[in-house]
């Protein structure tokens, strides 16, 4: 018995030592190096888009911001861009799938710091903000509308506006009122009987509106935290005051971040993500049809007319490397999602590409027992934490939205 | 009490291994202390002396950034019109580079550009040549640590 009883003491120093239990949190200078790579403070200035050229044009931005709110850019007058990206809610929803005239497949994603993210989209279906801008608008659950009207409604309702920012519109006038590759049978035959140089008058007034609505977008950066204010009197090596000051559960909760429980993996840097691809193993929705994430999506991008390297884009060869050198094929891009930013995120849940998961606590549960992926191969490892370590890492999350 | 004492080796072990296990995937994550960091070396066969470095130091992780690959015969003469095979990850995550880097251009001396390289997380990673010229197909390997 007496050896017994020294063995669970042996092996209960052991587990509390493996996990720094009670004992005050502290953090090493190498993780005071790494809690300084996520603030705010070390995010790289807003990136140049040089397959935009209006992208830090105040005027595009302005008409982009007119034209981000205006419910007119839909077939049925109700939807715009602001329908699930809702100014007042980190421009998100709050719904598992978003709703624009129909329900998509997808959760909206939130808005702050897009600008910085090199692919588009949960799977990165596209390479621009502005390209991205453009699928909503053709989707018919979505916006529901097609090329060729929206290019119409410009010219109706900004004419003036729109030539100022990109010069002289092209003539429409021969142009049917709606048309488009992807849209109702009608609208694909229109579109086929259209003219080589009226589908690409329209394809360039429809890219412009991308443009514009991608300069308002860029707009839309992360704000600071609390998190941020630790973070910055940790570097200066300041006690943290005011609300900077952690409690001993949020240092806990940031030091698992960055350490055992592996967070940092992939939610590194200042906003909290690699901007890469993951199979986490997040299960399929019931009936939904069928969502390869990454796999399918690489096809999409390299194939879209509005991509970098395409002839809408004002980018050289050279500035289209993510594009360029994008992992084609292989069993890591099957249901690989992107990791979202974590900025905001405990204030915004469901969780996941499809909104598969409620709540954070069910976040971390789903992380602690790594399923199997649905397909592909999950990248997470199951792993151990106490009720403690996930209480913690929650208080941790929520610095990152206060 | 026999039943006792057996009841709580068995609560001691699994509480040693779970502590075990947590020690041994942290050190699975910690890159090893002895990792070969040089950047050049002959490769496995041979056949090459390689030698890599960055456009630009220090490496910034999440940047797609290009290194230069300097490929020479054992006896140090620049190898010329070879074609290059890129490929890496990370040992101990069990993936692959986030993208698919090139050799873009040859720029001389033995020199060759590998545009697209691009290290999505801190760690322990492999960068992989694959190098054919008429001197024959061989490979290296470098370790990089962010």
């Amino acid at each position: 018995m007496r050896r017994a009883s020294r063995f669970v003491l042996g092996a209960l120093a052991v587990s509390t030592l493996a996990t720094a239990g009670c004992q005050p949190v502290s953090f090493s200078d190498a993780e005071k190096e790494v809690i300084a790579s996520l603030a705010l403070t070390a995010l790289p200035p807003l990136p140049d888009d040089p397959t935009n050229r209006v992208a830090d044009d105040p005027a595009a931005a302005a008409l982009g911001a007119t034209l981000f709110f205006d419910a007119r850019m839909s077939s049925n007058g109700t939807v715009s861009c602001s329908s699930c990206h809702l100014i007042d809610r980190q421009f998100q929803d709050d719904l598992p799938l978003a709703k624009g005239i129909g329900t998509t497949n997808r959760r909206t994603m939130p808005l702050a710091g897009v600008a910085w993210s090199p692919w588009l989209f949960w799977d990165g279906r596209r390479d621009s903000l502005w390209a991205q801008a453009l699928v909503p608008m053709e989707n018919p659950v979505e916006h529901g509308g097609n090329r060729a009207a929206f290019a119409h409604f410009i010219a109706a309702n900004f004419h003036d506006r729109y030539e100022r920012i990109f010069g002289p519109l092209p003539d429409l006038s021969g142009v049917p009122e709606n048309a488009g590759p992807l849209g109702s049978e009608a609208e694909k035959a229109a579109w086929n009987a259209m003219t080589d140089a009226q589908r690409e008058a329209v394809d360039r007034v429809f890219s412009n509106i991308g443009k514009m609505i991608a300069a308002f977008e860029r707009s839309i950066v992360p704000e600071e935290t609390r998190f941020d204010r630790f973070a910055a009197a940790l570097a200066a090596g300041k006690q943290p005051e005011g609300d900077a000051a952690f409690s001993s559960e949020e240092m806990l909760g940031l030091k698992l971040f960055i350490g055992k429980a592996n967070c940092i993996n992939c939610h590194n840097g200042a906003r909290f993500t690699d901007n890469h691809f993951h199979n986490t193993g997040v299960p399929v929705v019931a009936g939904l049809p069928e969502d390869l994430g990454r796999e399918t999506a690489v096809k999409d991008v390299a194939a879209d007319p509005f991509n970098c390297l395409g002839k809408f884009s004002d980018a050289g060869p050279g500035d289209c490397g993510e594009l360029r050198f994008m992992v084609t094929a292989g069993e890591a891009l099957t249901r690989a999602y992107k990791a979202p930013s974590l900025r905001g995120a405990a204030g915004r849940p469901p969780y996941m590409h499809a909104g598969q998961i409620e709540t954070l606590e069910a976040v971390l549960d789903h992380y602690a027992t790594a399923p199997i992926a649905p397909s592909g191969a999950s990248e997470v490892h199951p792993m151990t934490l106490s009720e403690r370590e996930r209480e913690a890492l929650i208080a941790f999350l929520k610095t990152l939205g206060e | 009490m026999k039943l006792r004492r057996i009841h709580w080796i068995l609560i001691a072990i699994a509480i040693a291994a779970v502590a075990i296990g947590a020690a041994v995937f942290h050190l699975m994550m910690t890159p090893p202390d002895d990792l070969d960091l040089a950047r050049s070396k002959p490769t496995e066969q041979r056949a090459y002396v390689a030698s890599i470095a960055p456009e630009t130091e220090p490496l910034q992780q999440g940047e797609l950034h290009a290194w230069v690959l300097t490929v020479t015969t054992p006896d140090n003469k620049p190898v010329e019109g070879a074609t290059i095979a890129v490929d890496g990850g990370m040992p101990q995550h069990g993936h692959g580079l986030p993208t698919s880097p090139q050799m873009t251009s040859y720029l001389g001396e033995g020199r060759y550009r590998i545009e697209g390289v691009k290290f999505n997380m801190g760690g322990w990673w492999e960068l992989k040549f694959a190098i054919s010229a008429p001197p024959g197909d061989d490979r290296v390997t470098f370790n990089l640590k962010l």
